[in-house]
């Protein structure tokens, strides 16, 4: 009975963990979709996220739903401005090209917000905006930061959801990815798309590094590199370019981690991930949802 | 026969070079550490043209060089200490035995993920790169020796210049005659079209492995040479970040050019060590700043490398 609730809590903790990667895989995906790239930066933009929440809230003691809405705004803006500053001028431009910029793209975001007069390389602790509590439910125990945690991932996915398959702009992103060309022949305007997709996938980073911050309370300038990659294997995982996929695969991710972490050692963790990624790229390149293979 | 004489010719080159550099050490006009530094440049330049075979020539990306890097270091390393080796002669086998477990590894791997393509090639070998990485970080459950993330402490320092050098030139040499042998052809025509290369009979999977075993296999023996000069390893040095460095060299260099590389493995150098020593310390960090701005700047004007002309 025991040995079940200790599952169950390792269960719960995978859920929590999970849900930050499905955030940050949402926005790996989007892009691949629309660019067929592989955004780099963008595990950077959640750390800008992590790093925005904690200033505003150590520095303004703002309340927490200002705090959420003021660095979406950021990071979203940062998603745009990488987008038109470093990507657009290589939309033509051979693929690996665009990967390495990308590359270039995150370190630069590393090494400059590294230097001593910005954030410092240092791991900074990140405040708690509210008291932690605890709930015992039969074998295991739920925090609030983990109630907090499902919560917003559930309304930023719900959000997603209808804008991608209601609204207009969603059709037209999801004609973008399905086929750039034949998409701006009906009259879409691919630039704004494709813009509009970066800054979505940045918003959600950034949520994804508010709640990585408040559920893992320690924030540092290169923080974003492994959880970024992660979640880029967990949009390889559900289907790269397929929303849900990219949901489902950040769970199993998490929730891998934390097993492994649990039942056999913290330091296997990432290379299990890492197992997982080659299994798939040679069993399945598509993923789990993936349906056709026409160009690799 | 220009062939041969050519290759008289960057013998003369590197002999001449080689008596200057000693020169200006034996009479001390260089500290001890400009000297390490010069060496470690003919390790960085050895491992770069390892990349270039892979990438520059071949055309598959990858971005898990320093796995292979760290692999040669840590068996030399380790046959080094175990041996108790202290002769120059007795560790020539054991660098190339060490390249030879580096390239037997990329062989390995290459098996699998060579099918894959530019952006999954790439992921693929970032995540064999974290996944050496991991093993390196845990290696003193397998053998107390390799320390794991404590760092491999107590390696015989054997590297010398006279070593190194004459590795490194030899090695350049036996690169270069097979980037213009039929290999080296195939591997150029892989990188400029593969399906092409496919139809006109060549087997392009075996082609692709060869050079990325003997990128390895450079990488590996850059490794070993790395090893035994610094005679300490830690496995943070083989991370991402190191493999990206390669990259750079690479891409600033030239892709598919070996004089490119040896002038960006010897400016990178310069830059990142020699600054260290010219810039004060508040404002040293700005080269890390500097060297994305610079990659994405290439990416953008001359994508085809900033030594060399565009087009080669």
């Amino acid at each position: 009975m025991e040995q079940l609730g200790y599952i169950l809590q390792q269960f719960i903790n995978g859920l929590q963990l999970g849900a930050v990667y499905a955030l940050i895989a949402l926005g790996y995906t989007m892009v691949y979709g629309v660019l067929r790239l592989i955004n780099f930066a963008h595990g950077d933009i959640f750390m800008l996220g992590a790093f925005i929440a904690y200033y505003l809230i150590s520095r303004f003691n703002l309340p927490i739903y200002l705090v959420f809405a003021l660095t979406m705004l950021c990071t979203a803006l940062a998603g745009y401005i990488i987008e038109k500053v470093a990507y657009k001028p290589l939309r033509n431009a051979p693929k690996i090209s665009l990967l390495i910029t990308a590359v270039g793209v995150s370190l630069f975001l590393e090494y400059f917000l590294s230097l001593n007069a910005i954030f410092t390389p240092n791991y900074i602790a990140f405040p708690r905006p509210f008291e932690v509590e605890a709930f015992d439910v039969l074998l295991f125990t739920v925090t609030n930061v983990q109630l907090i945690i499902f919560a917003i991932t559930g309304a930023s996915l719900g959000l997603l959801y209808l804008l991608i398959y209601k609204t207009k702009q969603g059709q037209a992103m999801r004609a973008v990815s399905f086929d750039q060309e034949i998409a701006s022949l009906m009259g879409i305007n691919v630039d704004t798309t494709i813009s509009l997709t970066f800054i979505v996938g940045a918003a959600l980073a950034g949520v994804g590094g508010i709640l990585y911050g408040i559920a893992y309370p320690q924030i540092n300038v290169f923080m974003g590199i492994m959880p970024g990659i992660k979640s880029f294997i967990a949009a390889v995982l559900g289907g790269i370019g397929i929303i849900h996929g990219a949901v489902l695969g950040g769970f199993i991710i998490g929730l891998s981690e934390v097993f492994v972490s649990a039942f056999l050692s913290s330091t296997f963790r990432d290379g299990v991930i890492f197992v997982i990624l080659f299994l798939v790229l040679l069993l399945k390149p598509t993923g789990i949802f993936g349906k056709r293979i026409d160009k690799v | 026969m220009k062939f041969f004489w050519e290759t008289r010719k960057v013998i003369l080159l590197s002999a001449l070079i080689y008596a200057i550099v000693k020169c200006v050490f034996f009479f001390g006009f260089v500290s001890q550490y400009i000297e390490q530094i010069t060496l470690y440049a003919l390790i960085v330049i050895l491992t770069s043209l390892g990349l270039n075979v892979i990438y520059g020539y071949t055309g598959q990306f990858s971005l898990g060089h320093a796995a292979f890097y760290g692999i040669g270091a840590y068996v030399s390393a380790y046959l080094t200490k175990v041996f108790g080796i202290e002769n120059v002669f007795a560790y020539i086998p054991i660098l190339f035995m060490s390249g030879a477990a580096a390239g037997l590894v990329g062989y390995l791997i290459g098996i699998p993920i060579l099918r894959l393509r530019d952006d999954f090639l790439a992921i693929a070998t970032l995540g064999f790169g974290t996944l050496v990485r991991v093993f390196l970080d845990n290696s003193d459950r397998f053998a107390e020796v390799l320390g794991g993330s404590r760092g491999f402490v107590g390696i015989p320092r054997l590297t010398t210049f006279e070593l190194a050098f004459l590795i490194v030139v030899f090695l350049i040499l036996i690169t270069r005659n097979l980037i213009f042998s039929r290999y080296g052809l195939f591997w150029r025509c892989i990188k400029s079209d593969e399906l092409a290369s496919a139809s006109i009979g060549i087997n392009t999977f075996s082609m692709k492995l060869m050079a990325f075993t003997y990128g390895c296999f450079l990488a590996g023996i850059g490794g070993a040479l790395y090893a035994n000069l610094y005679t300490f390893l830690h496995p943070s040095n083989f991370d991402i970040l190191k493999s990206i460095d390669f990259l750079i060299i690479v891409i600033v260099g030239g892709m598919g050019s070996i004089t490119g590389t040896i002038y960006a493995g010897l400016i990178w150098v310069g830059f990142i060590e020699g600054l260290r020593i010219v810039l004060p310390a508040e404002i040293v960090d700005l080269r890390w700043v500097f060297i994305p701005l610079l990659l994405i700047a290439l990416m953008m004007w001359k994508p085809h490398g900033l030594i060399t002309k565009s087009g080669r």
